[in-house]
């Protein structure tokens, strides 16, 4: 799409889409994209909370020596978080590559006086297999690794697949933190086992219209999944977006996780969204339709446009697109879009930052020229 | 707390496992000096500070210090307590018996990791562990599926029929595991 465009010091190519967004693979109408995550941290170092800053370089630069020869991926680039300037950082964590925490770093016990927000200086990086983003390893993030495999649609299978790779690659040059009771040893005892977690991003506007999204989200709790929104923990659910993911690992093996979410959790949440759109578009088709194409015609129409006004819209506009009710535009086009009118993103495509008002206006025009209004 | 021995503060606290048992004890420094758990008050001259800045040389790993701290970040229950996170891997193994009663609650009643192990750790884990926590597991669904049919949750019923089917029908895990 976009290679070549501006030169990429960081090596991602933040105008392209990332592969989790193209919105192909299984179930792409109900299921965003997939993600496998596995907790891991180094034998003989103190957690990264509960590091000193000389003990953070440490763990980062084994870490980093370790993943830069470890064969994870063609070709990989690694972003040293602390020498990022933070309109990237905003960047990667937009693009789900690296977590808000990792983003505003961990202010460091024995800090020197500094006029930076406390974490600025903490010793943190990620590493992303390129050109796809399909994979990507924090470190000092609250575990020393965090190893994350995505991708777009319903591929859990896959994306378990390509963690465990990535963690057996990892583990042939560092040594693992781990207990025979506890399996896994991480900073929080609510990941230990596998350190395994498994999620889907799911896009749930019918359930929400019908109003059965409670239902389905008191089902989960029961199951003992954790829903969250777009941008994880505390987020809310903009653009009718939700994260459903195991929140044990102790006590299961990767395979049965897997078979939970894989083979029963998921494809039935994907069965219910879908029931609930063939049954608004039999009983209430004409209010659908109107809901759909009057958030097409706003997003092609208005001058100013907040976030998550844009998100809900987009959302209403991925509902239609799935439906086959507006064929104006593709399900990768919004998807991308929905990463576009983040705050970091849309800086970037205009190419200067700007405050809030400005942004509006930015986003509108964005919105417009890329729907063809 | 009090000394299990005597009236004195205890300052020391020793988690002990012996064939999966857990015990703990609480003692003040004499009766802790007199068992043998502690050398005799030596002073611990040891700066906390120096020992958290400088690389990590465990103590002696898995046995809480006098102050009941992790030996070798020194971290307290405390610690943890407040913003719930571990110090470092030796924590585990420090505050087992807390630990483990944690991880029971959190984790749907497991205390015992299946799955995949790090090579080093001697690839997997052995099969007696395995049957046991499945076992236990079962259990554990049986006695959820007579609350959920004594409460009339049909849909949790059937959910947890299917778990236990799964669960009875699986073909051992490590097995599976090897290749
Ligand atoms: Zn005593
Ligand atoms: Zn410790």
């Amino acid at each position: 799409m976009s290679a070549g465009h501006t030169p990429e010091p960081l090596g991602v190519h933040f105008e392209s889409v990332p592969e989790w967004l193209r919105g192909d693979g299984e179930s792409a109408d109900v299921v965003v994209s997939s993600r496998a995550r596995l907790a891991r941290n180094l034998a003989g170092h103190p957690f990264p909370a509960r590091s000193t800053q000389a003990q953070r370089k440490t763990t980062l630069k084994l870490c980093k020596d370790w993943l830069s020869k470890a064969g994870l991926s063609a070709q990989t680039t690694c972003i040293s978080l602390h020498q990022a300037a933070p309109s990237e950082r905003t960047l990667l964590v937009e693009r789900h590559l690296i977590s808000k925490p990792l983003a505003k770093g961990r202010p460091l016990p024995d800090a020197q006086d500094d006029d930076r927000p406390p974490g600025e200086t903490d010793p943190r990086a990620v590493v992303v297999g390129l050109p796809d983003e399909k994979l990507a390893v924090m470190i000092n993030e609250e575990d020393h690794l965090r190893i994350q495999a995505i991708s777009s649609g319903l591929d859990l299978r896959e994306v378990l697949r390509r963690a465990i790779d990535a963690d057996d690659r990892i583990e042939a040059g560092l040594d693992y933190a781990f207990d025979e009771q506890f399996g896994y040893l991480t900073a929080c005892p609510t990941n230990v086992g596998s350190g395994l977690r498994l999620s889907c991003m799911v896009h749930l506007p019918a359930l929400k219209m019908t109003g059965e999204l409670e239902k389905v989200k008191r089902a989960a709790a029961d199951m003992n999944l954790a829903v969250r929104g777009f941008y994880g923990e505390g987020s809310d659910a903009i653009g009718d977006l939700f994260q459903v993911s195991n929140q044990t690992a102790l006590g299961k093996s990767e395979d049965q996780i897997l078979h939970e979410l894989d083979g029963e959790i998921i494809p039935r949440i994907v069965e219910y969204e879908r029931f609930a759109r063939k049954t608004l578009m039999s009983k209430r088709r004409a209010v659908v339709e109107d809901q759909c194409w009057r958030a097409f015609g706003t997003l092609t129409r208005a001058r100013l446009m907040g976030a998550e006004e844009a998100m809900q819209l987009l959302s209403q506009v991925r509902l239609g697109v799935s439906m086959g009710l507006i064929r104006d535009t593709t399900v990768r086009i919004v998807n991308h879009l929905m990463l576009l009118v983040q705050p970091g993103h849309l800086q970037r495509v205009v190419g200067h930052e700007m405050d809030q008002e400005h942004r509006k206006e930015a986003r509108a025009t964005l919105l417009r020229t890329r729907l063809g209004g | 707390m009090k000394c299990d021995r005597c009236e004195n503060e205890a300052t020391v606290h020793e988690v002990t496992i012996v064939n999966g048992v857990a015990t703990e004890k609480n003692l003040c420094e004499h009766c802790a000096a007199s068992d043998g758990i502690v050398p005799a008050p030596v002073s611990e001259a040891l700066d906390p500070g120096a020992v958290i800045a400088g690389p990590l040389a465990p103590a002696t790993p898995g046995r809480a210090t006098r102050s009941g701290s992790c030996p070798t970040c020194r971290s307290t229950l405390n610690d943890f307590k407040q913003c719930g996170l571990l110090g470092c891997p030796d924590c585990y193994s420090t505050f087992r018996t807390h630990l483990t009663q944690l991880a029971a609650r959190a984790h749907e009643g497991a205390s015992r990791h299946i799955g995949r192990t790090p090579k080093r750790a001697g690839g997997t884990l052995d099969q007696a562990a395995l049957i046991q926590e499945r076992t236990e597991r079962l259990k554990r669904l049986h006695a959820q599926l007579d609350e959920a049919v004594a409460g009339e949750q049909y849909e949790r019923a059937a959910r947890l029929r299917d778990e236990i089917r799964r669960l009875s029908t699986q073909p051992s895990e490590s097995a599976e595991r090897e290749s």
